[in-house]
C-alpha cells in the first residue's frame, strides 16, 4: 500500500482490506480472491448435484426398454440441460474456483490482478443458471435440441429459446472475464524470481486454458448469436431455404467445441501434475516436456475440429486431414500420461485420497484417450458417432478425467484453505465408491455403442437391456456417493484436526509455506523465489 | 489403505472383471461391433479390432509398469524415493514411437477411407430423405417412392403389451435392395437433420436438409439388416428405425413391380413427384 506519510489514508484503506465485510454482504461485494475461489467452488458444486439429478432421470428412464418416467419430449430436455449445466455450471466454474483460490499463492501475489471484474465474472453465473433453469418451466419447456443446438433442430426450440441464448452468451462473458483475469494475474504478479519457467504446472495449464477460453467462446458467441437472428429476425446464415448452411454451424460450434474439451482437461493435467510428484515425494519427471506437450495440444486443438463432422459428408481430403490431426493429438497426450509414470517409477509413494484420485484419473483418462483415438479413424468413427461408444469416450475423460481430477484437488487443498484436515477413512469410502460406481456406469456403454445403441434416445431395443440395466445401477452407486462427498467437505469446513502448514510431506510450492488456513490477504509483500 | 488391503482388492476386482466379461462373452447379447454384410463393412470391423488391439497392448504396458510402481516403489516399503528427471532420449523415444504407431494405423485407415468415398459406377440410386420421423425412399432408377414408418404398437412402447423380437427396430415398409449389386445411397433430409445408419452395412450418412450427400453400399448375402436415425431430430428421434431387406435380382425385379402399382408408391399416387 501507499508510504507511511498519509497515516489517514492508511487507515482508511485499513478498515477495506484487513478482512471481509460482515455477514452475508461480504459473499455479494467481496474481491478477495479466496472468497471467490469459495464461491465458485460451492457455485460448481450445487450446480454438479442438479446436473447429477438430471443425469439419474436419464438413467432411471433408460433402466429397461419401454417408456416408463418421462416423456421422449422431457427426456430431451434433460440431456440438454445435463450436458449444459455440467459443462458451464460444474466442470468450467469449479477450475476457474481453483484458480482463483491457487494461482496468487502459488506465484505470490497478493490477490488476481483485476479483483473487480473477478466479483463480476463470478456474479453473473447464478443469474446465467437460473436464466438456464427457469426454462424448464415454461410452456414448451427447455432446450430439448441437445447441448450441440445444431439447427434447424435447436430453432424448433420453444419460448424457451431467447432465455437459452442469452444464459450462454452470460457464461461466456463470465469465463472471458475471468481468462482475462487469469492472464493478468500469472503475466503481471508472479513474485521476484518466478519464471515463467518456474512456475508449479498448475499455473501453465491455467495460463494456456485461459488463452484457449479467449479464443473460442466469442466464437460460441457468435454462433448462437446467428441462431438467435435466424429464429426471429429472418436471417438464413443456417437455413438452406434462404441459402444459409445448416454445415456451417456445426463448423462454427466445433471450432469453440473441440477447444472446449480441453478447457476442461488442461487444468485437470495440472492438479495431477501438482499431486502426483507429491505422493511419490519425487519431482515431475519432465517438466519442460509437460509445458510443451500442453502447448502443443492447444495448439491442435484448434484443428481437429471435423473429427466431430465425420459423418456430415466433408470431401475426402478434408476427412483425411481431419483424422490424421486428430491422430496427432494422441502424441502430446501420451507424453503427459509417460510423464506421470515416470515420475511415480522409483517414488515413494503414499496412497491418501488426492493421490487415489489422481492415480484413478491417470488410468481412466487414458482410457478415454484410447477410445478417442479409435474414433479418430474416420472409417471406424462412420460407425461410433452418434453412438453411446462416443458417449463412454467423452464420459471417461470428463468424469474420471477432469471431475476426479477437482475432486482430486479438493481434497488435496482443502487443508491449506480451511486449515482442517478432511476424514480420511470417509475421503477413501469415497474414492472406492466413486471409483467402482463410475466404471460400472460408463464401461459398459462401450459395448452398447458397438453393439448399435444410438446416443440421445430414450427407448431402446432389446438387445440393449443388460448392459443399460447395469450402466444405471452404476450411476445411482456413483451418484449418491457423492453424498459421502458433501458431508466431508461441509465437516471439514466447520472443524477438524488441525492441519500443519505443509499439509504433506512432500508438498512443494508457495502455497504450502502459508499458515493453514492462510489469513484473509497473503503474499502483501511478495515473497522472494530463487 | 494398507499394502494388503489394496492387493486383495486388486485382485477382488480384476478377477471379477474377467468374471464378468467370460458371463457376457458367452451370452447372447451383443457386445462388439459385428463384422456386417459388405466388404467395407468387414474393412472396418478390421480397422477397429486393430486399433482396439493396439491400444489394449499399448494400455497393458503403460498400466504394467504402473502397477509393478505402485507395488513395489511405496513409502510403507520404506524405499527412498530416487530423484532423477528429464531424460532427452527416453522423450525423444516416447514421441517417436506413438508416431510410427500413428502412421501404422493411419495407411489402412487412408485406403479404407478412400474405397468407401467412390461412389462410381452404382447400378442403382435410392434417395433417402429424413423426415420428423420416419423415412422417405426413391428409387431413382425406377418410378418408385415409399415411406417407411415404425411398425412397433404404441402398447409395447408404453409397456402395455409385451414388447416384440424386433422391438423399435421394425417398419411398415422395409427398402428392398438386390444382392450383390452396388447401390448408390443420396441422403438429404426435409425439415431437420438426421442420419441414416445401417450398422451391417458400415453406412452412416447425415441427412442435412437442403443437402445431397451420396453414399455407396454392395451386399453380398441376402438377410435383412436393421438400423436406427443416429442424429437427434427431435422427440421421436429414437423411434424412425430403419430396415434394409436384400433379396437376389429377380425377387427384388418383382417386389419393384408389386410396389410401384400400390398405393403405397408417393410418386405415382398422387399423380407425380410429391417428395
Ligand atoms: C487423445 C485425445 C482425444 C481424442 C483423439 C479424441 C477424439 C474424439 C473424437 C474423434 C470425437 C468425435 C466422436 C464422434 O462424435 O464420432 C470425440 C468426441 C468427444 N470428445 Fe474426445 N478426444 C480426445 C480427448 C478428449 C478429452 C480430453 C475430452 C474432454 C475432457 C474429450 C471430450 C469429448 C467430448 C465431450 C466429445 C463429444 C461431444 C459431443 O458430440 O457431444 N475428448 N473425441
Ligand atoms: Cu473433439
Ligand atoms: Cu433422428
Amino acid at each position: 500500500m501507499s508510504t507511511a506519510a498519509a497515516p489517514a489514508l492508511d487507515d482508511h484503506d485499513h478498515d477495506h482490506h484487513a478482512g471481509p465485510s460482515p455477514g452475508l454482504i461480504r459473499w455479494l461485494v467481496t474481491t478477495n480472491h479466496k472468497d471467490i475461489g469459495t464461491l465458485y467452488l460451492l457455485f460448481s458444486l450445487t450446480m454438479f448435484f442438479v446436473g447429477g439429478a438430471m443425469a439419474l432421470v436419464i438413467r432411471a428412464e433408460l433402466f429397461q426398454p419401454g417408456l416408463q418416467i418421462v416423456n421422449p419430449h422431457f427426456f430431451n430436455q434433460m440431456t440438454t440441460l445435463h450436458a449444459l449445466v455440467m459443462i458451464f455450471g460444474a466442470v468450467m466454474p469449479a477450475f476457474v474456483g481453483l484458480a482463483n483460490w491457487l494461482l496468487p499463492m502459488m506465484i505470490g501475489a497478493p490477490d488476481m490482478a483485476l479483483p473487480r471484474m473477478n466479483n463480476w465474472s463470478f456474479w453473473i453465473m447464478p443469474f446465467a443458471f437460473t436464466l438456464l433453469l427457469s426454462t424448464l418451466f415454461q410452456a414448451g419447456g427447455g432446450p430439448a435440441g441437445g447441448w450441440t443446438l445444431y439447427p434447424p433442430l435447436a430453432l424448433q426450440t420453444g419460448n424457451a429459446f431467447p432465455f437459452v441464448i442469452l444464459a450462454i452468451h452470460m457464461m461466456g462473458i463470465s469465463s472471458i472475464m475471468g481468462a482475462i483475469n487469469v492472464i493478468a494475474t500469472i503475466l503481471n504478479l508472479r513474485a521476484p524470481g518466478m519464471t515463467l519457467m518456474k512456475m508449479p504446472l498448475f499455473v501453465w495449464t491455467w495460463l494456456i486454458t485461459a488463452f484457449l477460453l479467449i479464443a473460442v467462446m466469442p466464437v460460441l458467441a457468435g454462433s448462437v448469436t446467428m441462431l438467435l437472428t435466424d429464429k426471429y429476425f429472418g436471417t438464413s446464415f443456417f437455413n438452406a431455404g434462404g441459402g444459409g448452411d445448416p454445415v456451417m454451424f456445426q463448423h462454427i460450434f466445433w471450432f469453440f467445441g473441440h477447444p472446449e474439451v480441453y478447457i476442461m482437461i488442461l487444468p485437470a493435467f495440472g492438479v495431477v501434475s501438482q499431486i502426483i510428484p507429491t505422493f511419490a515425494r519425487k519431482p515431475l519427471f519432465g517438466y519442460a516436456s509437460m509445458v510443451y506437450a500442453t502447448s502443443s495440444i492447444a495448439f491442435l486443438s484448434f484443428i481437429v475440429w471435423g473429427h466431430h463432422m465425420f459423418t456430415v459428408g466433408m470431401p475426402l481430403a478434408g476427412e483425411l486431414f481431419y483424422m490424421y490431426a486428430t491422430m496427432l493429438i494422441a502424441v502430446p497426450t501420451g507424453v503427459k500420461v509417460f510423464n506421470w509414470v515416470s515420475t511415480m517409477w522409483r517414488g515413494a509413494m503414499t496412497f491418501e485420497t488426492p493421490m487415489l484420485f489422481a492415480i484413478a484419473f491417470v488410468i481412466l483418462f487414458t482410457i478415454g484417450g484410447f477410445s478417442g483415438l479409435m474414433l479418430a479413424i474416420a472409417p471406424a468413427d462412420f460407425q461410433y458417432q452418434d453412438t453411446y461408444f462416443v458417449v463412454a469416450h467423452f464420459h471417461y475423460v470428463l468424469v474420471p478425467g477432469a471431475v476426479f481430477s477437482i475432486m482430486a484437488a479438493v481434497y488435496y487443498w482443502l487443508p491449506k484453505w480451511t486449515g482442517h484436515m478432511y476424514n480420511e477413512r470417509l475421503g477413501k469410502i469415497h474414492f472406492w465408491l466413486s471409483v467402482v460406481g463410475v466404471n460400472v456406469l460408463f464401461f459398459p456403454q462401450h459395448f452398447l455403442g458397438l453393439a448399435g445403441m444410438p446416443r440421445r434416445i430414450p427407448d431402446y431395443a432389446l438387445q440393449f437391456t443388460e448392459f443399460n440395466m447395469i450402466s444405471t445401477v452404476g450411476a445411482f452407486l456413483f451418484g449418491f456417493s457423492q453424498l459421502l462427498f458433501l458431508y466431508n467437505v461441509v465437516q471439514t469446513i466447520r472443524g477438524g484436526a488441525k492441519a500443519t502448514d505443509q499439509v504433506w510431506e512432500g508438498a512443494h510450492g508457495l502455497e504450502w509455506t502459508l499458515p493453514s488456513p492462510p489469513p484473509y490477504h497473503t503474499f502483501t509483500t511478495a515473497p522472494e523465489v530463487k | 489403505m494398507t499394502t494388503s488391503r489394496i492387493a486383495q482388492a486388486g485382485a477382488i476386482a480384476t478377477g471379477g472383471a474377467l468374471l464378468a466379461w467370460s458371463a457376457v462373452a458367452h451370452a447372447d447379447f451383443a457386445l462388439n461391433m459385428t463384422p456386417g454384410a459388405t466388404a467395407i463393412s468387414h474393412e472396418v470391423y478390421g480397422l477397429h479390432m486393430l486399433i482396439f488391439w493396439i491400444c489394449v497392448v499399448i494400455g497393458v504396458v503403460v498400466f504394467g509398469v504402473m502397477f509393478w510402481s505402485i507395488y513395489h516403489h511405496r513409502k510403507s516399503r520404506g524405499v527412498v524415493p530416487a530423484q532423477f528427471h528429464e531424460s532427452t532420449l527416453i522423450e525423444i523415444l516416447w514421441t517417436v514411437v506413438p508416431m510410427l504407431i500413428l502412421i501404422i494405423m493411419a495407411v489402412p485407415a487412408t485406403k479404407t477411407l478412400i474405397r468407401m468415398a467412390d461412389a462410381r459406377d452404382a447400378e442403382l440410386t435410392i434417395k433417402v430423405t429424413g423426415y420428423q420421423w420416419r423415412w422417405h425412399y426413391q428409387y431413382l432408377n425406377e418410378n418408385l417412392g415409399f415411406f417407411s414408418t415404425l411398425s412397433t404398437p404404441q402398447a409395447q412402447i408404453h409397456n402395455d403389451a409385451a414388447k416384440g423380437e424386433h422391438y423399435l427396430l421394425e417398419v411398415d415398409q422395409r427398402l428392398v435392395v438386390p444382392v450383390g449389386k452396388k447401390i448408390r445411397v443420396l441422403t438429404t433430409a426435409s425439415d431437420v437433420i438426421h442420419s441414416w445408419w445401417v450398422p451391417a452395412l458400415a453406412l452412416k450418412k447425415d441427412a442435412i436438409p437442403g443437402f445431397i450427400n451420396e453414399s455407396w453400399t454392395l451386399i453380398d448375402k441376402p438377410g435383412i439388416y436393421r438400423g436406427q436415425c443416429a442424429e437427434l431430430c427431435g422427440k421421436d428421434h429414437g423411434f424412425m428405425p430403419i430396415v434394409v431387406e436384400a433379396v437376389p435380382e429377380a425377387e427384388f425385379q418383382q417386389w419393384v413391380a408389386t410396389m410401384k402399382a400400390s398405393k403405397l408408391n408417393t410418386l405415382t399416387a398422387s399423380g407425380g413427384k410429391t417428395l
